[in-house]
């Protein structure tokens, strides 16, 4: 029997098992080495940063701020690695215990004064966004030897593709998330509090410690996330990624994390990932569709993972009441 | 016999062109639609393609450099034979860039430029922002021929390129030519609505019988400006001069209708020029300059401007 929490981790792969199988049919080329590359490093930042918001939707709150932090870790580390001699490891180091140290504090603002998630970190995102404009309003170019050293960091597949190291940190972070929710007194604590938190609370869960190490989390991660994106772009710009923090819910909702928190896996949250970055491929190769329609297509996506989730959660609650056991819902 | 074979050679040379030309495959990334001039290029570039049976791969990047970074390595992954990038920023195309190199794609870069060594790319198809304003500058010198004048200036965006080079041509164009001043200047953020409020604030700080030309740094601000003159009761076109740069269809109503004297044109036919290298390079290896620069046209009240606006009022602007 398969249980009802797998199965929207099912659909999310089967989605994207057969519509990469459609597009192939459609584009051979779509098989390529590069295609396959290109799906990991164009999508590295937003994996990462998608696997924090797991986290965040697991316990049953939202992070809003993330995007604004890609940029402006990216414009820190351009600002600082232009104005001064500090060599980029240690500029890394120090983006990412100010990122962490930043969502730790919208954790605790979040636990301790009791606010929702929502408007806590709609503050941080525009604080982080107005602190990258403050750091710089143009896009600041990155030029050093060690961002050469780790841009030439990379595997080139035959048929071309290039497995940049970009890539590999995404997917070390999907396998570092995923032994934190399941392997660790935290992740289950994540999990309790996204039950409810009163049931939580009964269970003996120290609330505020996670709440705040969960946003500490997703705070660090999208540090890391704009140390990858800063690799992508070899810049820092205010400007840029406007938005993503949206992209990243999608994604995790894509990969069948309840948007009310409890269920959900951050492997769904990967190939929510992949799906997003499928449709974009496909619309390119395509070229003829305006590119809005990726828009559509993950509007229209989400909405029917919504139903899903709906769906189950109902199926669930229905056949608990009535105790028939193995009912497959439909 | 010597014909004979001077004809067969011609017609193998010319051959795989025309052969070329059929299935020929072009990517082009577009930074968006964000204003009217942009979505006229889209609709050129589509034209222009087709009129030469390019099949074009359109994308849009809705203004995210991340997004054409995509577009970019899945035109790659796709295998096109040439790529247009029309670049959101300057700076981060160096990796993206290396691997169409290595895929041996040819990039075209139209409208504006980028950071990164220039092996990476064929050429770049630019206009000559400095020029734009020494034309501006340089009609209007003729214009007064001589007599004292008081010129206002609205700026584009305070320390966007094009604010700064426009407003430099336009300088070096009245050098020398005491009897030109700019006696206000100000940012109208190249929109039309700010366009008109800084010029309300030019007419009530000089009063609109002491400025006798306006120049604007593109035809919205332009546009804007002339409601601002009409509504303080004075003639625009006639009582004070205005030029503008950009030759967007308003201007040219504006200027067949006599209320704007001079616009000049940055066209939006930026795939033309970058079609034509691009199929010389890819026929026989014609290596183009790095910089293709496109004409900047002057128009004048000389022109059919109803013309012209029929022709560019379904271009999308």
């Amino acid at each position: 029997m398969i249980r009802s929490t797998h199965l929207p981790l099912l659909v999310t792969l089967l989605t994207f098992v057969l519509a990469y199988a459609l597009c192939a049919a459609q584009y051979p080329a779509m098989l390529s080495t590069r295609v396959v590359a290109n799906l990991l490093t164009d999508n590295a930042f937003l994996g990462i940063v998608a696997v924090g918001m797991t986290f965040v939707i697991l316990s049953g709150g939202i992070d809003l701020s993330v995007g604004s932090v890609i940029a402006f870790t990216g414009v820190f580390l351009a600002v600082v690695l232009r104005d001064t001699s500090i060599h980029p490891l240690t500029a890394f180091v120090l983006v990412l215990a100010l990122t962490t140290a930043f969502g730790a504090a919208m954790g605790a603002v979040i636990h301790y004064l009791e606010m929702p998630p929502f408007i806590v970190t709609l503050a941080g995102m525009f604080f982080a966004r107005g602190a990258a404009y403050v750091l710089s309003t143009d896009s600041v170019p990155i030029e050093h030897e060690f961002y050469d050293f780790l841009q030439s960091l990379y595997y080139k597949a035959p048929g071309g593709g290039r497995f940049r190291l970009i890539g590999a940190v995404m997917l070390l972070a999907f396998v570092a998330g995923g032994l934190v929710l399941h392997r660790t007194r935290l992740g289950q604590n994540v999990y309790a509090l996204g039950g409810g938190v009163a049931t939580a609370r009964l269970m003996g869960v120290p609330l505020a410690r996670t709440t705040v190490s969960i946003y500490a989390i997703s705070g660090g991660l999208a540090g890391l996330a704009g140390i990858v994106f800063s690799l992508y772009t070899s810049a820092g710009y205010s400007l840029a990624t406007v938005g993503v923090e949206l992209d990243a819910i999608a994604a995790v909702v894509i990969g069948g994390t309840l948007l009310s928190g409890g269920y959900g896996f951050v492997a769904g949250t990967f190939f929510g990932i992949l799906i997003m970055g499928l449709i974009q491929t496909y619309i390119v190769f395509d070229g003829t569709l305006s590119s809005w329609w990726t828009k559509i297509v993950i509007g229209a996506l989400l909405f029917a993972f919504i139903l899903l989730q709906k769906g189950l959660t109902w199926a669930t609650t229905s056949r608990k009441r009535v105790r028939t056991g193995s009912a497959t819902p439909s | 016999m010597k014909l004979k074979s001077t004809l067969l050679a011609s017609a193998v040379t010319l051959l795989p062109v025309a052969g070329l030309a059929a299935d020929m495959t072009v990517g082009f990334s577009q930074i968006g639609s964000e204003s009217g001039w942009r979505a006229a290029e889209t609709t050129v570039t589509r034209q222009e393609a087709e009129s030469r049976g390019i099949d074009l791969k359109f994308a849009d990047a809705q203004q995210k450099q991340e997004n054409q970074i995509k577009a970019l390595r899945s035109f790659i992954a796709q295998g096109v034979d040439a790529i247009l990038l029309a670049p959101v920023v300057a700076t981060g195309w160096d990796q993206v860039l290396e691997e169409a190199a290595d895929a041996e794609i040819p990039v075209v870069l139209l409208d504006r430029t980028v950071d990164a060594d220039e092996s990476l790319y064929l050429t770049a198809v630019t206009s000559d922002l400095v020029h734009e304003g020494n034309v501006a500058g340089q009609w209007l010198v003729d214009e007064v021929a001589g007599e004292e004048c008081r010129v206002v200036e609205l700026q584009g965006t305070t320390g966007s390129s094009p604010a700064i080079d426009r407003k430099t041509g336009f300088e070096q164009a009245l050098d020398g030519h005491d009897n030109l001043e700019i006696v206000r200047s100000q940012t109208g953020d190249f929109t039309r609505s700010q366009g008109k409020v800084v010029m309300e604030s030019f007419l009530k700080a000089e009063g609109g019988e002491n400025i006798c030309a306006l120049y604007a740094h593109n035809d919205d601000m332009a546009v804007g400006a002339i409601q601002a003159i009409k509504e303080a009761g004075l003639a625009p076109g006639e009582d004070i001069l205005i030029v503008a740069i950009d030759a967007v269809p308003d201007a040219h109503l504006a200027i067949a209708q006599g209320e704007m004297n001079a616009t000049i044109e940055l066209t939006p036919n930026m795939a033309g020029p970058a079609l034509d290298a691009l199929e010389a390079y890819l026929a026989d290896g014609t290596t183009p300059p790095k910089w293709i620069q496109t004409e900047s046209k002057l128009y004048t009240a000389a022109d059919d401007n109803q013309a012209v606006y029929e022709m560019k009022k379904d271009l999308g602007y």
